[in-house]
C-alpha cells in the first residue's frame, strides 16, 4: 500500500543564517495491508517528518512516496494539490498529536466532518461519530461541546476518533496515545487492531511500549542525522 | 471533470509606477477553496479584482467555465454578458458588509433583489426563497422586513453571503470576509462558509491577510509578496513546511493566542 525509495527531507531556514537541517536520507519503506510499521528512533531522529512527508504535509527533496489509491499508484512527492487532496479524502487519514479546528463546533460534529466529506449522509456519519466517542470513553455530555475545553486527552481521543471515522486503507498515526491513561491507551488500541484486521496499512509512532506491543508488526528504525550550516 | 472552473495565465496590473500584482496563474477547480495571503500592499486584493471581472488587468488571461460554452476568456465577453455572471454564477462578498448590501432596503430585499435580477417575479416564491437562505446563514426569517443598519456587524456579513449564494453561485470571491468581526462571531462565520461550500461544492477565492483563518478554510493557499505569488501550495503544506524565506518569516512571525 506504501512503497517508499530512497526519501530524502531537509530543513532550509532562512532567517537562521541558511542553516540546511537534513532530517531524513535514503529511506526506503514498504508497508503492506493489515501491516502496522512502528518508527523507531530517537527524538528528533525524524519519526515525525516522516509521517508529515508520508501525507504530503512536508515536503520532500528527493525519492518518491507512493501510496496506492484507488487501484493506482499516487507519488505524493510529487502529486498535484487536488490529487492530494483526493488521497487524503479518500485513502490516507492522519491522526496528530494536536486538534486544530474551528472554534465552537460541536465535538460531535468534528468528528463526523470526515466521514461527510467522504460522501456519507449527515445522519449516519453521526451515528458512527457516536458510536466512536462512546468507545473512545468520551462521556456523553461531553458530545454536543466544543472541544477546546476539553482536557488533553479528551482532544487526543476527538482527534482519534476523527481519524477512524472514515476506514481510510493507510492510517498515519503520530502517538495517538501520548496523553492518555492505561484505559484509554487500550480502547485505542484495539481500534488500531481492528484497522489492521480490516486491511489498513498502518505506519505509527508509539512512544507507549505496551500499546506498541499490542498493535505493531514491524519496527522501523531511523538514526540521528548530523546538521550542517 | 476535466476542466478547471477558472484558469488563471499571466496576469499583472500596474498603477503608474506601482506594481499591483505580476504574472500570477492558477487553475481553480469546482469545489476547491483558495487563499490568497501576503502582507498589506502585496497585491492580494488587485488580484482578486482582476479575476472577479472588477478590474481589467494589463496582461494575462482569465478564463470562466461557463455553463453553455465552457472557457471563456472574461474580458472578452461583452460587459452585459460578463454583468449576468456576476450577478448568478459569481458571488463577491466584500470585507465591509456595507459595501456588498444595499443599505436603504430590507434584508428581505437585499437577498431577494439578486433573484429579481435574474427574472424571478412571484413574490410569494421570492419571499420564501428569501426566509430559506436567511436560515441557512443562521438569520431570524422574522427579520426579513427590517433594515441592514439595524443588524449587528456579524449578521450583516452573513445577510451579505445569503444575498451572494441566492442564485446558486459556483463561484464566491471573498475579501477578507471575516476581518471586520469579532472572534466569536469569526469562529461561526468560518463553520458556516466552510460547511456551505462543501454542501453546495462551491468553489471560493478568499483573499485573507490571517494565517489561522486559511488554514480552517481554504485546500490551497498562494502567499504574495510585492504582487508576485512566491509560493502556493496545499494550505497545510504553505504553514508547515514554509520553502520561500518570506513565507518561513510570515509564518513565524503569526502570534499564537
Amino acid at each position: 500500500m506504501i512503497r517508499i525509495r530512497g526519501l530524502a527531507k531537509t530543513f532550509t531556514l532562512h532567517h537562521q543564517h541558511g542553516a540546511v537541517l537534513p532530517v531524513l536520507a535514503g529511506i526506503d519503506l514498504d508497508v503492506a495491508r493489515a501491516e502496522c510499521v512502528a518508527l523507531h528512533g530517537p527524538s528528533g531522529a525524524g519519526k515525525s517528518t516522516l509521517l508529515r512527508s508520508i501525507y504530503a504535509n512536508y515536503r520532500t527533496q528527493h525519492g518518491s512516496i507512493e501510496v496506492r489509491h484507488e487501484g493506482r499508484w499516487v507519488d505524493m512527492a510529487r502529486a498535484g494539490a487536488r490529487e492530494l487532496l483526493e488521497v487524503r479524502r479518500a485513502t490516507m487519514g492522519y491522526v496528530s498529536q494536536f486538534l486544530r479546528v474551528i472554534p465552537r463546533v460541536p465535538a460531535l460534529a468534528v468528528v463526523a466532518e470526515p466521514l461527510i466529506a467522504a460522501g456519507v449522509a449527515r445522519t449516519q456519519a453521526e451515528d458512527r461519530a457516536r458510536t466512536l466517542l462512546a468507545r473512545l470513553n468520551i462521556p456523553e455530555r461531553l458530545w454536543s461541546l466544543p472541544p477546546a475545553t476539553f482536557s488533553g486527552g479528551e482532544q487526543q481521543r476527538i482527534n482519534i476518533a476523527r481519524g477512524f471515522i472514515t476506514g481510510h486503507p493507510i492510517l498515519l498515526l503520530d502517538e495517538p496515545t501520548a496523553s492518555l491513561d492505561a484505559d484509554n491507551c487500550a480502547a485505542v488500541a484495539e481500534l488500531i487492531r481492528e484497522a489492521r484486521a480490516a486491511g489498513a496499512a498502518i505506519i505509527g509512532i508509539f512512544h507507549d511500549l505496551d500499546v506498541s506491543n499490542l498493535v505493531t508488526t514491524r519496527l522501523y528504525p531511523l538514526h540521528m542525522r548530523e546538521a550542517t550550516a | 471533470m476535466t476542466t478547471p472552473l477558472l484558469r488563471v495565465d499571466g496576469v499583472s496590473k500596474r498603477y503608474a509606477a506601482h506594481v499591483g500584482c505580476l504574472d500570477v496563474g492558477f487553475d481553480l477547480w469546482p469545489g476547491e477553496v483558495i487563499a490568497i495571503a501576503g502582507e498589506s500592499g502585496s497585491g492580494k486584493t488587485t488580484l482578486l479584482n482582476c479575476v472577479s471581472g472588477r478590474l481589467l488587468p494589463d496582461a494575462g488571461c482569465i478564463e470562466f467555465n461557463t455553463r453553455h460554452e465552457g472557457l471563456q476568456d472574461i474580458y472578452r465577453m461583452s460587459e452585459p454578458r460578463r454583468r449576468l455572471l456576476a450577478r448568478t454564477d459569481w458571488g463577491y462578498v466584500h470585507q465591509n458588509p456595507r459595501d456588498g448590501l444595499r443599505i436603504g432596503v430590507s434584508a428581505g430585499a437585499n437577498v431577494g433583489e439578486r433573484l429579481m435580477a435574474v427574472g424571478a417575479r412571484h413574490y410569494g416564491r421570492i419571499r420564501d426563497t428569501t426566509c430559506d437562505w436567511m436560515n441557512k446563514v443562521e438569520l431570524d426569517p422574522l427579520r426579513i422586513n427590517d433594515l441592514p443598519a439595524t443588524f449587528s456587524g456579524g449578521m450583516q456579513q452573513r445577510l451579505q453571503i445569503a444575498r451572494n449564494l441566492v442564485t446558486h453561485p459556483r463561484l464566491m470571491f471573498m475579501d477578507e470576509p471575516t476581518a471586520s468581526l469579532d472572534v466569536s462571531v469569526q469562529a461561526r462565520l468560518l463553520d458556516l462558509l466552510r460547511g456551505l461550500t462543501r454542501e453546495l461544492g462551491l468553489a471560493a477565492i478568499v483573499v485573507t491577510h490571517d494565517l489561522a483563518v486559511a488554514r480552517l478554510l481554504t485546500h490551497r493557499l498562494m502567499i504574495m509578496k510585492e504582487g508576485r505569488v512566491v509560493e502556493s501550495g496545499l494550505t497545510d503544506q504553505v504553514l508547515d513546511d514554509p520553502q520561500h524565506p518570506y513565507t518561513q518569516l510570515l509564518v513565524s512571525s503569526v502570534l499564537q493566542a
